[in-house]
């Protein structure tokens, strides 16, 4: 446990807030700073099912085996990264949800061959939502982004610009019908991805919040 | 820019991809125990194909898995991927310019 | 000015919104919908250039995107953009443009003497000319570049802003004509994801230069507005108008380029310029129409001359008379169709010169019963007139077509429309790797079989009724979203039905016949934007250029901004005419993307400024930035140079910042340092293969320093790796490597040695690093350690502990990289700031300095420490550095180690790493200074190696370097000399690369 205020995110010298495109029109993209939140890289042999079993035993879901898929349960949400590798996330706001993710996940796996390694501190979380989300990532981005072809829930890691970033459709904005993604960058490349999104969103308004 | 099927993620844009070169190349068991020659071609000589081309990519923007392609080096078209460590399927090798 | 052209009703403008424009500094008035082509002629403008090479007078050619000849200087300032279409610049108000290619003015215009002289520029004159002597190209290049040349460039910064975007379709149209919006209608009824793209500002292409066309019973334009807006209520259905697809790339993946604001002229507000669309079609279906032909004769380049189906463009979309008479020249029924429509717009038409012997079809048929005078058998052979056409010189032709008889009568006229067939625009389908096929039938190029997922309809695809062409494209876009995997759940209504009215039967001619020898006619231009004449095709093919890539390439023909829209093949037939061989044989050239022009700024995009290349920043970074920091790009990352004080120069600041580590306390934001954490029972084995070094024996808690090599025996990286635990390990990188070597580690795992319990994750920004290095160091993190036992039985060099340091839980390292005793602080990210201020505070009393990494290089090269990227470059084993100790003998195998000793390796004259001192303490050589060996009268001078590293040292007093030596241990005490670029030379003696506490009691007192 360490003193929030010792504590700054990624983003937090930033001081976020406020509009930019045309004042006038609303705006159809809004960024968010996640500033805290728990992101543990899980490595384990996806095909053995002693292993799945314990995963759901101590997590109370299974983890998602199907390619840019997640699926969760309580307080975390388990992101599909490659064939042995996921992300299990908790993204409400607590500092120390991370280690704890990560010291729950080691005793309860111990068993197996696993890797936990808890880089909550090595991520950004920016969330994009609204009517133009889906349009200003597909600038940068070259998975298909269409509600046909990218749907909620779904998550990858793919390029974002001159980034590599794990999107993830959450659908949590503040608009429950618009879309709202979840990326999460390096950390140390939060700052040049939250211009890039800023800019790229430019010509159809947008607003800034730490959320 | 070409479309590559990586066999985890399916098909994705190259950008999101690192060439690796030419596959089923295996790393000596013993490297001690061959001779100069055999190891220098080891570690500098490839294929130069024109025609079908298994080769090896990297999703590095994705799942970050090594995995092969057989590729046809005039059209670019792409005939199969497949996970390293296994057997490239059957094909055709016939060179189609 | 008056627009004393302009036709007092119809067209696709506005009349209502007047819009004012400058052209050469002249006003001129022009309406809504207008180009600034369809403007100058409203007002009576034809001159508008000068052409490349002889500048002849040059007018409007065209109406669209194969103009050669009205290539103008658009806008001003920062905005001017030369060689633009003006002929596709849609009229803004205010506009701003000018002629190119002449000097003083376009009307008298010195470079004009080119044309007198021109018997003295042939094809190839320039090769021919200045290849000899070769070091005269500069002066030549001077003259030629002033000589010739297209538009300038703008001197200013881009004012824009540019747009990117990627983007994804089940079926591509390109192209809104009759075909494509046919297409488009088909494709987004099955429901299937359709982008409808479309250079041009409005939908219906060609349909808007006819007249009376119906489709559907209706007239053309109410069918248009009614397929717009069925399309536009199509939710997955995409217009994209003002945009070109210009370039058709692997696996369906197409360029476009969106011109948003161009049309509005100035500032775009928070709307990007333009935007690239990088896109991925399942389908496509090009409808991308054709282009006619003008005809090759003497002369036929006089402002006026035009071609048929532009003037009736002019005449129908944009209300323009391009002249008050007429003489048409053609060897189809496209000149009859021009004909009718200009004489109903009140032209007079003076004659209809037709080289075929008995002009047949509906339009010829139409033209004769409205009382048009028709010249059959007959060619125009010669025109006059200066700045604008005023008389043509007609000639009836032989039976054969290849010969003219006397010249016959002389018509006056300010106009001459030109028709000599239609050509496809194949471009797209040949950039797809289609391969094209002649049709002699059509007398043009068509598509051959398809080789990416993709179809041509309509006129690009050879068909050419109207009726025909939205069969086809109907057809094609229902296909297309079928094979997109798209399943239909709407039957689609039939395809539009309309008239045919094919151009054929034509008479085909590609070099028309003159009464005179050859080289007394008139030039007869085949290439108009690059001054290619019929007679440079036959010298070049005289001198041996036999392949039309060749005869391109020697002429200029098909090149330019145009890439030989209008010209291309032309050339080819006459190329084939003169050859004696048929078109097929003599082949088309390849076609290139762009198929127009597409700005640097699109391609750009966003990637400019502080978005052209990410700056990573440590958590750290904003206390740097309030210091005054002077940063160094280290890869992406953003990392302090040095803390320069009020008035400090940076070599006063670096002294300082090395004293101060070495006489008390120095502190360095060492985040970026790459971090890997490894796991997994097979950790030590994984080390042990790819280090150099053994780690078997790597107690918990202890830290080894490693050198990593490629396969090649190379030394590609070095760092400190930790033993966390039983079988976790944590390894540095350099911070430039951090993402290679994780990649080669990778690779490694997967490829070769799958059966590895070993897992990596890359941690270089989960932690905050800090650096405290200097005799006080200890001193300094036992007050903010808490009870933690810092002795160096406790935690001796080279070892590594969990505790907290200032409330902040930190993992601590008692590493070094500048020879003091030194700490490496890592803490969760998000608190590294506040760690950093905590030091600084409590640090105050012992002077803590932050140093940055120049004097951290200094600190090190003191030592002889080498720096992986600066000591190496790729070609340097461990043996060359002198770090034998460091490679394993027991070792069976390592990455790298069985090249060590392949015979090259082994040579005792490899550079190897020596350190060097100036003679004069003061002189500090330059970093990449060659060395050699004794006087420097011999040439060339054997170079014996460079300098790696150097240095004022504060430490030692003097200055400091590293170098890497042919045979350089061998040469302990030697003299060498460093012949600088300055002249001057340098002397200094050999020595062993370490200069400072070579026993290293510091690091463990």
């Amino acid at each position: 446990m360490i003193e929030k205020y010792l504590r700054q995110s990624p983003l937090a010298h930033l001081g976020l807030g406020g509009q930019t495109g045309d004042d006038a029109a609303p705006a159809r993209v809004h960024l968010a700073e996640r500033p805290f939140f728990g992101f543990v890289n899980l490595r384990g042999p996806g095909a053995d099912p002693a292993f799945l079993d314990a995963f759901k035993a101590a997590s109370g879901y299974a983890l998602p085996a199907e390619a840019g898929t997640s699926g969760g349960g309580g307080n975390t949400t388990a992101l599909w990264l490659g064939p042995r590798e996921w992300a299990i996330v908790d993204t409400r706001g607590d500092p120390d949800a991370g280690p704890r993710i990560a010291e729950h996940l080691r005793t309860a796996l111990a068993d197996h061959q696993v890797a936990v390694t808890d880089i909550s501190e090595s991520r950004a979380c920016i969330q994009i939502s609204g009517a133009k989300a889906r349009a200003t990532l597909q600038k940068g981005c070259p998975l298909d982004l269409h509600p046909r072809a990218f749907r909620p829930g779904q998550c990858a890691q793919t390029r974002l610009a001159k980034t590599t970033v794990l999107i993830h459709l959450t659908g949590g904005g503040p608009a429950p019908e618009e879309p709202a993604f979840d990326v999460y960058t390096v950390r140390s490349f939060a700052e040049y991805t939250w211009l890039w999104l800023e800019d790229a969103a430019r010509e159809y308004g947008v607003t800034a919040r730490l959320s | 820019m070409l479309v590559i099927p990586c066999p985890h993620c399916g098909p994705r844009c190259e950008i999101e991809f690192s060439y690796g070169g030419q596959a089923h190349i295996t790393r000596p068991e013993d490297p001690a125990a061959i001779d100069d020659e055999t190891w220098a071609d080891y570690v500098f000589m490839r294929d130069n194909t024109k025609g079908v081309f298994l080769e090896r990519w990297v999703h590095a923007h994705g799942c970050r898995q090594w995995f092969n392609v057989a590729r046809h080096t005039v059209t670019y078209e792409i005939l199969a991927s497949y996970e390293t460590g296994a057997k490239p399927p059957k094909l055709d090798f016939e060179t189609q310019v | 000015m008056t627009q004393s052209f302009r036709l007092p009703e119809g067209g696709l403008i506005d009349r209502g919104r007047r819009l004012g424009f400058r052209f050469d500094g002249r006003d001129y008035m022009g309406c809504a919908g207008d180009t600034l082509a369809s403007a100058l002629l409203a007002n009576g403008v034809h001159l508008v250039g000068r052409s490349y090479k002889y500048h002849r007078p040059r007018g409007i050619l065209s109406a669209g995107a194969e103009e050669p000849n009205a290539l103008i200087q658009l806008g001003e300032g920062a905005r001017v953009e030369p060689n633009q279409r003006a002929t596709q610049i849609e009229l803004f108000d205010g506009l701003r443009a000018s002629s190119q290619n002449r000097w003083p003015s376009l009307n008298f215009d010195i470079g004009a003497v080119n044309n007198r002289l021109s018997r003295f520029l042939p094809a190839g004159f320039y090769y021919k000319t200045f290849m000899w002597p070769a070091s005269f190209w500069m002066k030549y290049e001077y003259i030629v570049r002033h000589a010739a040349g297209l538009g300038e460039a703008p001197r200013e910064r881009d004012p824009d802003h540019y747009d990117k975007t990627f983007a994804y379709c089940d079926v591509l149209v390109v192209g809104a004509g009759a075909t494509g919006l046919a297409a488009a209608l088909a494709a987004g009824r099955s429901g299937a994801r359709v982008i409808l793209a479309e250079q041009d500002s409005v939908l219906g292409g060609s349909l808007w230069s006819g007249s009376g066309e119906t489709i559907d019973g209706e007239p053309a334009s109410d069918w248009i507005a009614a397929a717009r807006t069925e399309l536009e209520a199509m939710e997955e259905v995409t217009i994209l108008t003002r945009t070109l697809a210009y370039g058709y790339f692997d696996h369906n993946f197409m360029a476009l380029v969106e011109r948003v604001t161009d049309h509005l002229g100035g500032e775009a507000g928070a709307l990007p310029r333009q935007r690239l669309w990088k896109l991925r079609a399942k389908q496509v279906v090009l409808a991308t129409g054709a282009i006619e032909r003008p005809l090759v004769f003497a002369d036929n380049d006089r402002p006026g001359i035009m071609l048929a189906d532009a003037c009736r463009t002019y005449v129908n979309r944009y209300a323009v008379r391009p002249g008050k008479r007429a003489v048409v020249f053609t060897n189809n029924e496209s000149g009859h169709l021009a004909a009718l429509d200009m004489a109903a717009a009140g032209i007079e038409v003076a004659a209809i010169v037709d080289l075929r012997e008995d002009p047949m079809g509906p339009a010829s048929e139409r033209a004769e019963a409205a009382g048009l005078r028709v010249v059959p058998g007959s060619a125009v052979i010669g025109t006059r007139g200066d700045r604008r056409v005023r008389q043509v010189q007609i000639a009836r032709l032989n039976a054969e077509g290849t010969q003219a008889l006397a010249a016959g009568e002389t018509l006056d006229c300010d106009l001459l429309a030109m028709s000599g067939g239609w050509n496809p625009s194949l471009h797209l389908f040949s950039q797809s790797r289609g391969k094209v096929r002649f049709d002699a039938g059509l007398g043009c190029f068509v598509p051959g079989a398809s080789a990416q997922a993709e179809r041509s309809a309509g006129a690009c695809n050879g068909t050419f009724g109207l009726n025909d062409c939205l069969a086809q494209g109907f057809a094609a876009g229902q296909q297309a979203a079928k094979d997109s995997g798209v399943k239909s759940g709407r039957k689609s209504a039939a395809a539009p039905r309309a008239q045919n009215h094919d151009f054929l039967p034509a008479r085909w001619c590609w070099e028309v016949p003159s009464d005179k020898p050859a080289g007394r006619a008139g030039k007869a231009f085949v290439d108009f934007q690059n001054d290619v004449t019929v007679n440079d095709l036959k010298l070049a093919l005289r001198e041996g250029y036999e392949s039309i890539e060749h005869v391109k390439r020697y002429t200029a023909t098909g090149m330019g901004t145009d890439q030989g829209k209008t010209g291309n093949v032309n050339a080819i037939g006459i190329v084939a005419q003169i050859q004696g061989r048929e078109i097929p044989d003599v082949g088309v050239t390849t076609f290139r993307p762009p198929y127009t022009p597409v700005t640097f700024g699109v391609f750009a995009g966003r990637d400019v400024d502080g978005l052209l290349d990410p700056a990573r920043k440590t958590p750290i970074h904003p206390w740097h930035e309030q210091a005054g920091a002077v940063f160094e790009d280290v890869g992406q990352w953003k990392r302090p140079w040095y803390f320069p004080k009020a008035g400090e120069t940076m070599h006063q600041a670096v002294n300082r910042e090395v004293k101060a580590a070495r006489d008390s306390l120095g502190i360095m934001d060492a985040t970026t340092l790459g971090k890997i954490d490894i796991q997994g029972k097979d950790a030590a084995e994984f080390l042990n293969r790819v280090y150099t070094n053994a780690w078997a024996k790597l107690a918990v808690g202890r830290c080894r320093y490693g050198l990593m090599l490629n396969e090649a025996g190379m030394v590609m990286d070095d760092g400190v790796t930790s033993r966390l635990g039983d079988a976790h390990y944590l390894m540095t990188t350099t911070t430039g490597n951090a993402a290679p070597v994780l990649a080669h580690l990778e690779e490694y795992l997967q490829t070769e040695w799958p059966d590895l319990d070993v897992h990596m994750t890359s941690v270089t920004d989960q932690f905050a690093t800090v650096t405290i290095a200097g005799p006080n160091a200890r001193a300094l993190l036992a007050e903010l350690a808490g009870d933690m036992d810092l002795s160096s039985e406790s935690l001796p060099h080279m070892s590594i502990r969990d505790g907290r340091v200032a409330g902040i839980e930190a993992r601590i390292a008692r590493i070094s990289f500048t020879g003091e005793m030194s700490y490496e602080i890592n803490v969760p990210a998000s608190c590294g700031l506040a760690l950093w201020q905590a030091l600084m505070t409590a640090g105050a009393k012992y002077g803590i300095t932050p140093y940055g990494t120049e004097a951290m290089h200094v600190l090190r090269a003191e030592k002889g420490f080498i720096i992986v990227g600066q000591e190496t470059d790729g070609s340097v084993t461990p043996i060359d550095l002198g770090m034998d100790w460091i490679v394993s003998k027991k070792k069976k195998d390592f990455i790298g180690k069985r090249s060590l000793t392949r015979p090259d390796m082994i040579k005792t004259d490899r550079k190897q790493l020596v350190g060097l001192l100036t003679d004069d303490p003061k002189e500090v050589l330059p970093e990449g200074a060659h060395l050699v060996e004794g006087a420097v009268s011999q040439t060339p001078v054997p170079m014996l190696g460079h300098v790696t590293s150097s240095y004022e040292s504060p430490n030692l007093g003097r200055s400091i370097a590293l170098a890497m030596i042919k045979g350089g241990r061998a040469r302990m005490g030697q003299s060498l000399q460093a012949p600088l670029a300055n002249g001057k030379t340098v002397a200094c003696t050999v020595t062993g690369p370490v200069f400072l506490d070579p026993e290293g009691t510091r690091l463990n007192d």
